[in-house]
């Protein structure tokens, strides 16, 4: 084995959203891209710094509504018009009124289905291995501390870098292994 | 606002909920009510297995009054989860912030009312095993559901529903999973909630997803649970009885939905935060909001009764008039005067602010709602069945000791999993009471 540890990037825990957000912009002045930031709760403010939120979870939530109500009102007309037709009552076998509850309900349950996937796919969930995981500390991130990852992809140079972080006065600084 | 406002920054936030279910505490009262939860799940199981044995002939139901305690039990098990939903998703989407210390428990009541209510319908189906034939899918019977039923609709509500609410919860967990497994001591408990939190870990496109899919879930909730307790009306409302096809129906349902669950909302709020000491969240501000809703809700299904009464006279429909003559002073007269002391007496001491923050006295009235709303239900399904339009098929209903087993049984089986519920997740959105505290209160360590 070589002495050389492979590095996913360095990570800076913060104990305030605001010291977070201070960090990410100076290291953005500083031309640094590959920001990875992991907070206890969602922050307005990074939207902001970082990328603008995409609509991707409610356009599949409007795919899925679609496709779950005109679906239900294929197989409603498929099932009672076409392939069983049963006179009731003298009505129509196309009985659009009633078949708009089953759709409605359909149309929920597909559109709350397809958001709920487009987010853990989005989100590559489930994944249950990590890098920054293996940092100590970052138990915290879930609770009540804001970390801030400087990819190694930067290409930067490691001491440089960590030295950038040491400079916006961290709680820690860890190097996070591959 | 700051009134509403849980005082504690993150770390204090962290600390106490995942407390609750990483050391259980107080585990006297927790194992009290699990042995009566446990004992009234079995006599629950017991009823289902005699039921699979011997059919649904061993309720009291006969003809004319097929349907009385199974129907009413559904009814008012599904009405139960729809102020969950309302509390968790209508007031996001109106700001209420007040509602993040209750959405988590209101959700977890959503979903195992919801789970309770839906078995009903299928043991009395009579041959409970083929339930699945409600579902449309090719088979070699060449049929398929009739669509224009209102219990297919049904069918298609109580399903759409639970998975929902399954879904909404679960997400809202996540993060949440991910904090207890990163506070969990023992490696058994990292391993349960880590593959339970999916691996989450905070990152802030995660949340921007995370957050998008919350305002979604919610956007669609509220719509859904008008519509599935309007279905659920519909069931009756569909049928030709004298006091069932009606159009006040849906709405009178929606209304006396929340008012129950606004009712089990306070009556599992108030002992859960007295046994873990969480008046600090669940604040009196918050038992005063509620039994405001619940006032408000009980006076729109006083209403509806006031409504039915009138509708049937004005109406000039002799079998109308005859039904709600019945209703006030037939052999069911006492069901209806008791549903009138619960449910439009007992809560007219909640216009006075200082009884709203009295947590005994909001439990009883909400307890007295919650018997009074089971009687409503069953007041209007046998008290319209067993008094249709043929005098010659009038006839009495009386329950037998199993049509008791499955109304104890199935609160056994909430009990059951509420209390597993507040054993092993977090019983507050941590999540959300983070939100509440500002970025600068979340100072570390």
């Amino acid at each position: 084995m070589s002495d050389k540890v492979e590095h996913y990037g360095c990570m800076a825990l913060f104990g305030t959203g605001s010291a977070l957000i201070e960090a990410v912009r100076t290291l953005q002045a500083r031309g640094y891209r590959e920001l990875e930031v992991y907070t206890p709760c969602k922050l307005d403010e990074l939207d902001r710094l970082l990328q603008p939120p995409s609509h991707r979870v409610a356009w599949a939530a409007f795919a899925g509504g679609a496709i779950g109500g005109i679906g239900t009102l294929a197989l409603e007309y498929y099932a009672a018009v076409i392939s069983y037709p049963i006179r009731v009552g003298g009505r129509p076998f196309a009985s659009w009124p009633a078949f708009i509850p089953p759709a409605l309900e359909m149309t929920f349950l597909f559109a709350a289905g397809a958001a709920v996937l487009a987010m853990l796919i989005g989100n590559r969930l489930p994944q249950w291995y990590h890098p920054v995981f293996h940092v100590e500390r970052f138990v915290r991130v879930s609770q009540d501390e804001f970390a801030l990852v400087v990819n190694a992809q930067s290409g930067e140079d490691t001491e440089h870098i960590l030295g950038l972080l040491r400079s916006l006065h961290p709680l820690s600084i860890d190097q996070v292994p591959r | 606002m700051t009134a509403h406002r849980p005082g504690n920054a993150y770390s204090a936030i962290s600390a106490r909920v995942s407390y609750l279910a990483l050391q259980h505490p107080h585990s006297r009262p927790w194992w009290l009510a699990m042995i009566v939860a446990l004992l009234l799940s079995g006599w629950f199981v017991v009823g289902v297995i005699v039921l699979l044995a011997r059919g649904v002939g061993i309720w009291g139901i006969d003809i004319p009054v097929a349907w009385a305690f199974a129907i009413t039990d559904y009814v008012w098990w599904i009405a139960i989860g729809m102020a969950g939903t309302f509390i968790s998703a209508a007031l996001f989407l109106t700001r209420q912030s007040w509602r993040s210390s209750l959405n988590r428990y209101a959700e977890a009541m959503t979903v195992f009312a919801v789970s309770v209510s839906g078995l009903f319908p299928i043991f009395h189906l009579g041959r409970p095993w083929f339930f699945y034939w409600l579902a449309p899918y090719p088979n070699r019977m060449d049929v398929w559901p009739q669509w224009r039923s209102a219990l297919v609709w049904d069918f298609f509500a109580i399903l759409a529903y639970l998975l929902v609410s399954i879904m909404y919860w679960y997400v809202g967990l996540i993060p949440d999973l991910a904090t207890l497994r990163d506070r969990a001591a023992t490696r058994g408990k990292q391993v349960f909630y880590g593959l339970l939190a999916l691996g989450w870990r905070g990152e802030a496109r995660h949340w921007q997803r995370f957050e998008s899919l919350s305002l979604i879930l919610a956007g669609l909730a509220v719509p859904l649970v008008f519509s599935v307790h309007s279905m659920v009306a519909l069931d009756f409302s569909e049928g030709m009885l004298p006091g069932w096809h009606s159009t006040i129906f849906p709405p009178f349902f929606v209304g006396g939905a929340f008012f129950s669950g606004f009712a089990m909302a306070l009556v599992l709020g108030i002992p859960l935060r007295y046994w873990f000491g969480l008046q600090d969240f669940i604040t009196d501000t918050h038992l005063d909001k509620l039994a405001k809703m619940m006032l408000a809700a009980g006076l729109f299904v006083d209403y509806g009764y006031a409504v039915d009464i009138f509708m049937a006279y004005y109406s000039g429909d002799r079998y109308e008039i005859a039904g709600i003559a019945a209703r006030l002073g037939g052999a069911y007269g006492w069901v209806f005067w008791t549903v009138v002391a619960c449910n439009v007496m007992s809560i007219q001491l909640l216009w006075s602010p200082r009884i709203r923050r009295m947590p005994v006295v909001v439990f009883v009235i909400g307890l007295l709602v919650l018997v009074g709303m089971w009687l409503e239900r069953f007041m209007l399904i046998v008290g319209s069945l067993y008094h249709g339009y043929l005098p010659s098929s009038h006839g009495m209903f009386y329950p037998t000791q199993w049509d008791i087993a499955f109304l104890a049984g199935s609160m056994g089986l909430f009990l059951l999993m509420f209390l597993l519920f507040i054993r092993w997740l977090p019983v507050l959105s941590m999540v959300e009471l983070r939100k509440l505290a500002t970025p600068e209160e979340g100072a570390g360590s």
